[in-house]
């Protein structure tokens, strides 16, 4: 838990950091008329550095007293969520490629065996009708254009 | 009276059958939202955003404040059957709400939750609309200035008032605001902070933002700490609801309490769990058998459902008149109106009177058929509820990724969208805060705006951020705000109190959602 505390309020820092020095290329001062466009950028900066020093001091303060901390993660829990995260990457990567649908309809049948482990009739038929609602209502019933894929351009379809 | 007319104008721009029909879908498909863990109302309202593109305001701001009052219903039902509060604010119902339960007054608990939520949203909604014309009226008076001393109202108090830690809290406002700043800048029309990328030239949308942290954060959350369903049978029947509604007058003082308690908590930014764990809290303190509370007392279930219906409505009076809005949902909400091309703030109620009275009208109208609604549908939403998780997990998933390209037809906000994911959940157990980070990130473009307005009206001289008496009140407010956790700070140090850290003072959990 402090060693998550204490890189998360180092990258926050970091980004205060970087904020600032991005900003100053913009111009911090007075322009032509009106405070330079990195001004207001700049400040905020200013205040995410203030604000993630001050965690990192209560953090170190906690540390001295020595307060008992829970774990960032449960030992074993970060598989859970990889276990999430990971598909969903790849059901994203996929999506440039085959199309949300296609995609889609994998991701469903390979979350529901891997992990549910659902029969195969279910899995089927859920990852056909999902999409396919998908599809429908949103492509069909609002016009909303959905990643298609660009696989099928290539092959000529 | 002018708000009455007005009001009955509202009333005929809702009760065309469209309007209408979008309205009793709204509450459907936000109970549903409401019910299902790992979907939240803020998250939904925002999946649903791309829809709305074709339609009307009015409709579209009918469908989705319908879905508002729908996710605060739904909320009800897994907190009172699962154990499981769908949502921040339905925590402390779950104190009382699930021992009744579970000692079979599932039906009692169900229907006093709902007519409590019945009575909050009156109420509100009363307050709303006889003071929303005044507010809104008192704010024409208002330039940039002004607006810039209540945006730092907003997020003063949201440090002073949200979360465990005030730095935390700050640091997640300031980087809402930072985000609404990369990309275009609206007032010289350069570009900053693209590093030279096409993907961040258009910025942020606030609208993947949330759907990353609220939806796909979450759904890491619920993965992790595992979901155990063991549901309580509803049991609810018309003799059971009939003798619950005629049992609710008993309980009017706690009715009355709640519900002015929601009102006055949820104009304030994050206001909805505080409102119900505030009234939970009075009520236990004001009730003749204290010691039954958390056993299952219909009491128990009042009074936070109450306040939060309650705050849930009045969060939107800031909205329309300020264009600040007062929670996250009522933040997605107000960028909905910013893409269908409305303007929000004062001049909202002169130029779109109609747009406005007729949301006015519906949320009456809509608060009333909700209760209904979920009253009849009480087993329809249990059954969703026994739907397995890895059957659900993924369709939400999938919902997500969906709702995030629609916005701008762009694959990489997808990816943002599990990028703000990690975020959300790394942030969540680290007890950032994440509503104040997307309040920040909805006002950010309106925020500088209103700086660079008034510094350009002075020639520089922050002297005019108090030279009105109104934006001179405001700062000052919100400069004590920005010092309270300070002085806090300090007080405790000078004492050398024995370790009890501030935050112990409010048992509230900080997750504002």
């Amino acid at each position: 838990m402090r060693t998550a505390e204490i890189l998360c309020a180092t990258l926050i820092l970091a980004v205060g950091v970087l904020v600032c020095y991005e900003s100053a290329h913009y111009g911090i001062g007075w322009g032509d008329g009106g405070p330079e466009a990195g001004l207001y950028p700049f400040l905020l900066g200013i205040g995410i550095v203030g604000a993630s020093v001050a965690t990192l001091g209560q953090t170190f303060g906690r540390w001295r007293r020595r307060k008992p901390l829970q774990p960032f993660l449960a030992p074993g829990a970060w598989k859970k969520v990889a276990s999430v995260a990971v598909p969903a990457s790849l059901m994203i990567l996929l999506t440039q490629f085959i199309g949300i649908y296609l995609a889609a309809a994998l991701y469903l049948a390979v979350y529901m065996r891997w992990i549910g482990r659902h029969r195969w009739v279910t899995i089927a038929a859920l990852s056909i009708v999902i999409p396919l609602a998908g599809y429908v209502v949103f492509w069909r019933w609002f016009l909303i254009p959905l990643p298609e894929g660009s696989v099928w351009a290539r092959l000529g379809l | 009276m002018e708000a009455i007319h007005s009001l009955l104008v509202g009333f005929e721009i809702f009760l065309t059958p469209h309007n209408f029909l979008m309205a009793v879908g709204g509450i459907l498909l936000g109970a549903v939202v409401g019910v299902l863990p790992g979907l939240g109302v803020a998250n939904g309202v925002a999946i649903l955003i791309p829809f709305t593109f074709g339609m009307s305001p009015n409709s579209a701001i009918i469908l989705l404040a319908a879905i508002y009052w729908g996710g605060l219903f739904g909320g009800v039902i897994t907190s009172i059957l699962f154990n499981i509060p769908g949502e921040p604010w339905s925590v402390a119902t779950t104190f009382d709400g699930y021992p009744m339960a579970k000692k079979g007054q599932a039906g009692r608990a169900l229907t006093a939750a709902f007519c409590s939520h019945f009575v909050g949203a009156v109420v509100a909604t009363a307050m709303l609309t006889f003071f929303a014309p005044i507010v809104a009226e008192f704010s024409l008076l208002f330039g940039p200035p002004e607006m810039f001393a209540v945006m730092m109202l907003t997020f003063s108090a949201m440090v002073g008032l949200v979360g465990k830690s005030p730095a935390k809290t700050a640091a997640s406002i300031l980087l809402g605001l930072i985000m609404a700043a990369v990309g275009l800048d609206i007032v010289t029309g350069g570009l900053r902070f693209t590093f030279g990328t096409t993907e961040l030239m258009g910025g942020f949308s606030f609208l993947v933002v949330v759907i990353g942290l609220f939806g796909i954060g979450e759904i890491f959350l619920t993965v992790e700490e595992g979901l155990k369903m063991d549901g309580v049978a509803s049991g609810m029947s018309v003799r059971t609801v009939l003798a619950t509604l005629r049992e609710m007058p008993r309980y009017w003082r706690t009715l009355i309490r709640g519900a002015f308690i929601g009102c006055w908590m949820g104009i304030k930014p994050g206001g909805a769990t505080a409102a119900s764990f505030m009234s939970y809290g009075f009520a236990k303190q004001f009730s003749k058998h204290p010691e039954a509370f958390g056993t299952g007392t219909v009491e128990g279930v009042v009074a936070p459902e109450v306040a939060a219906h309650a705050a849930g409505v009045s969060a939107m009076l800031p909205m329309i008149t300020l264009g600040i809005p007062g929670s996250p949902t009522a933040a997605v909400m107000l960028g909905g109106l910013m893409i269908w091309g409305l303007q929000p703030g004062p001049m909202l109620f002169k130029e779109h009177a109609d747009f406005v009275w007729g949301l006015i009208a519906s949320i009456w109208a809509s608060n009333a058929l909700g209760v209904l609604i979920v009253l009849a549908l009480v087993p329809l939403f249990v059954t969703i509820l026994r739907i397995p998780f890895s059957i659900l997990m993924p369709s939400i998933v999938f919902l997500c990724a969906i709702g995030a390209y629609a916005v701008n037809n762009r694959i990489v906000d997808i990816w943002y969208v599990i990028v703000f994911g990690v975020i959300g959940y790394v942030f969540k157990k680290l007890d950032y805060p994440l509503a104040p980070l997307v309040l920040a990130l909805v006002l950010g473009d309106l925020a500088e705006t209103a700086m660079r307005q008034s510094l350009i009206m002075s020639q520089g001289s922050v002297a005019i951020f108090f030279a009105s008496p109104i934006a001179a009140t405001v700062n000052g407010l919100a400069v004590l705000f920005f010092l309270w956790p300070a002085a806090k700070a300090l007080r405790a140090w000078l004492r050398r109190a024995p370790a009890k850290p501030a935050a112990a003072l409010q048992d509230v959990p900080a997750s504002e959602r």
